[in-house]
């Protein structure tokens, strides 16, 4: 089936270019491998997205950006795109079980996933106690000592979630000072539970049937030590889901999607929005921009080329 | 939409899954995991493809958190496979589904 527009993602990006498009009367569809909403739904509280002046769930807001969308026409699909195939203006899409899709254009806002550690013991100890999501797995170390790995936002937003169920939370960070915003550093300095531990990066996680304690090295001192925690919640950044286009579309050194100012890829009709973006910074608002402008761009490219 | 998948409680627990000889998948959750939302309809598929050859479960860890700690649960969603009364398999987070089907299929064997 051939649709105006195909956009691949369905957290806020997505969902915001749908509604664009959408409303545009554009035949449009979202095509999302996981739960629509995407990573913001792993967030218990969102404070910084305008408009709800007393904070708002994750998954209460993409479920508001879902409704609306589909308000205007959105069509939703779950599944996994394997590959977009090009001939001419027409973009083929091929999902995971061989069916296919055209499009005229495509919105690519497949976002990013945590970036794992890379130290031994990261895979052994999954769900036995290393974590990337606080919200999903903080419960379960009520009256624990954890250690969260990472200074921006995510980590010092997450240690500070974690307080109310572990006992205490180690901040380890590489740099001896936090990037997180001001707002929740000062959240973070003045709750008793937290401890930081500075310029100290971790080498190794240990454990039996679940985790024990993480070896770790101070990077000034090269002072290495253990310190027993029975959680480690890892959140030092995030990897582009770009694996799949990577042939595709031109990414940057680090595999987020190069884009200009009216998010149009390397590849002409296939547009960008969201965290997947080169030089996003990672914000719920910043993502719902974009897909506005995508969705915008879409439309007009459509009109010029078709 | 979870008809095919009964909750099940400690109450059960022993009579339901440690004295049952069935293949059993038992799904824990709680409403606060958004993973959890990810996992559950594919155990409802799941359930409905395996009708008749395994039994399938989900139990919210919120109201049993001392099956939780009786199973040292650090993440959910947890999958555990149980077969003639022993916890055979587990796996945490989110997986295809495929690679369920395939646990389920060697259990089956």
């Amino acid at each position: 089936m051939l649709f105006d527009v195909i956009i691949i993602g369905g957290g806020p990006a997505g969902l915001t270019a749908g509604l664009y498009t959408s409303r545009a009367r554009l035949k449009t569809l979202l095509i999302e491998k996981g739960l629509i909403g995407g990573q913001v739904t792993t967030t218990e509280f969102i404070e910084n997205y305008p408009g709800f002046e007393d904070g708002i769930s994750g998954t209460e807001l993409t479920g508001r950006m879902e409704k609306q969308a589909l308000k205007f026409g959105l069509e939703i699909n779950q599944g996994t795109v394997q590959k977009i195939s090009l001939s001419g203006n027409i973009k083929k899409i091929t999902l995971e079980g061989n069916q296919e899709h055209e499009a005229k254009s495509i919105i690519l806002c497949t976002g990013a996933h945590p970036k794992p550690l890379g130290v031994e013991g990261e895979d052994k100890y999954r769900g036995k106690g290393v974590s990337y999501c606080a919200t999903c797995d903080g419960a379960f170390f009520k009256g624990e000592t954890v250690a969260v790995i990472g200074g921006g936002n995510s980590a010092v937003e997450e240690a500070v979630f974690l307080t109310k169920f572990a006992e205490l939370v180690y901040i380890i960070h590489r740099r001896n000072q936090l990037r997180a915003d001001k707002i929740a550093q000062e959240l973070a300095f003045s709750n008793p539970k937290i401890k930081f531990i500075w310029s100290t990066v971790v080498k190794k996680i240990e454990g039996e049937e679940s985790v024990k304690s993480v070896q770790i090295r101070n990077i000034k001192t090269n002072e290495e030590s253990s310190l027993d925690v029975h959680g480690v919640f890892i959140y030092i950044g995030y990897n582009p889901n770009t694996e799949f286009i990577k042939d595709t579309v031109k990414l940057d050194e680090s595999n987020y999607i190069i884009s200009d100012g009216n998010m149009s890829t390397s590849v002409p009709g296939i547009f960008t929005a969201g965290d997947v973006r080169a030089g996003s910074q990672k914000q719920i608002a910043v993502a719902v921009g974009d897909g506005a402008t995508a969705g915008i761009s879409a439309g007009k490219y459509i009109e010029k080329n078709f | 939409m979870s008809d095919a998948v009964a909750s099940i409680s400690k109450e059960s627990w022993d009579k339901d899954i440690l004295q049952s000889q069935d293949v059993i998948m038992v799904d824990f959750w709680a409403v606060w995991c958004s993973p959890c939302k990810m996992i559950s309809p594919i155990v409802e598929e799941l359930a409905k493809d395996y009708e008749g050859k395994a039994k399938f479960f989900k139990i919210n860890t919120d109201e049993n958190p001392d099956l939780a700690s009786r199973y040292k649960i650090r993440g959910i969603p947890t999958l555990m496979f149980f077969k003639k009364g022993q916890l055979v398999d587990q796996v945490v987070g989110v997986v295809p589904k495929t690679q369920l089907k395939e646990k389920l299929d060697s259990l089956l064997e």
